[in-house]
């Protein structure tokens, strides 16, 4: 049986990942171009999935399997932006044009 | 208080409602770039999913597949953009 603390915990951190992949998926729909998109997502994103993967290993407690969620979150942190990163210098070496504040009306 | 599998369940469920809305994006992205973008987050979205349901179900052996998904997410993502350097919109 699990403690009342750690049900708490777990369910704070799991609404935390539920609310930042929220803002995340509303970023990456509602944002006007490419970049801030690539913004929105790499970091709510990657904030979400921290907050997921830390309620997971909460839930398993000290175990291989909690050893094997930090690895993961570790992972997460360092290649998510890392990838958003490569991926928005390859749409600007392509010739993406950022979003100007303008061009209003032009709702892409 | 509410159990910590139920909390998983509805959790991981909550994230795939989420993932769903992102495919908008991966169908209309105005640019590759775009659905890259968008693939990349529901990748993302999928090793927590996965994460979720390892702890829902209590099965831990579920989290190595969480890691290979993750390694794999990574290595679209940066072959994706290297491919649309050198081939141009091939995607």
């Amino acid at each position: 049986m699990t403690s009342v603390i750690v049900q708490t915990a777990v369910l704070v951190l799991a609404v935390g990942s539920v609310f930042f992949t929220f803002v995340a998926t509303v970023g990456l729909l509602r944002l006007p171009d490419l970049y801030t998109r690539a913004h929105a997502s790499s970091k709510a994103d990657t904030l979400g999935a921290g907050f997921g993967l830390a309620a997971v290993a909460v839930a398993f407690g000290p175990s291989r399997a909690a050893l094997k969620v930090v690895l993961l979150i570790a992972f997460i942190y360092l290649t998510n932006p890392t990838a958003a990163h490569a991926i928005s210098r390859a749409a600007y070496d392509q010739g993406v044009e950022p979003w100007k504040k303008e061009d209003e009306g032009g709702e892409s | 208080m509410i159990s910590v599998g139920s909390t998983m369940a509805a959790a991981a469920a909550a994230v795939v409602v989420l993932g769903v809305a992102v495919l908008y994006r991966v169908v209309r992205g105005p640019t590759v770039q775009d659905r890259i973008i968008a693939v990349n987050v529901l990748g993302t979205s999928t090793v927590v999913v996965i994460g979720f349901v390892a702890a829902a179900l209590n099965r831990p052996f579920f989290l190595d597949i969480a890691l290979v998904y993750a390694l794999l997410n990574f290595l679209l993502s940066i072959a994706a953009a290297k491919l649309t350097i050198d081939w141009g919109d091939v995607l």
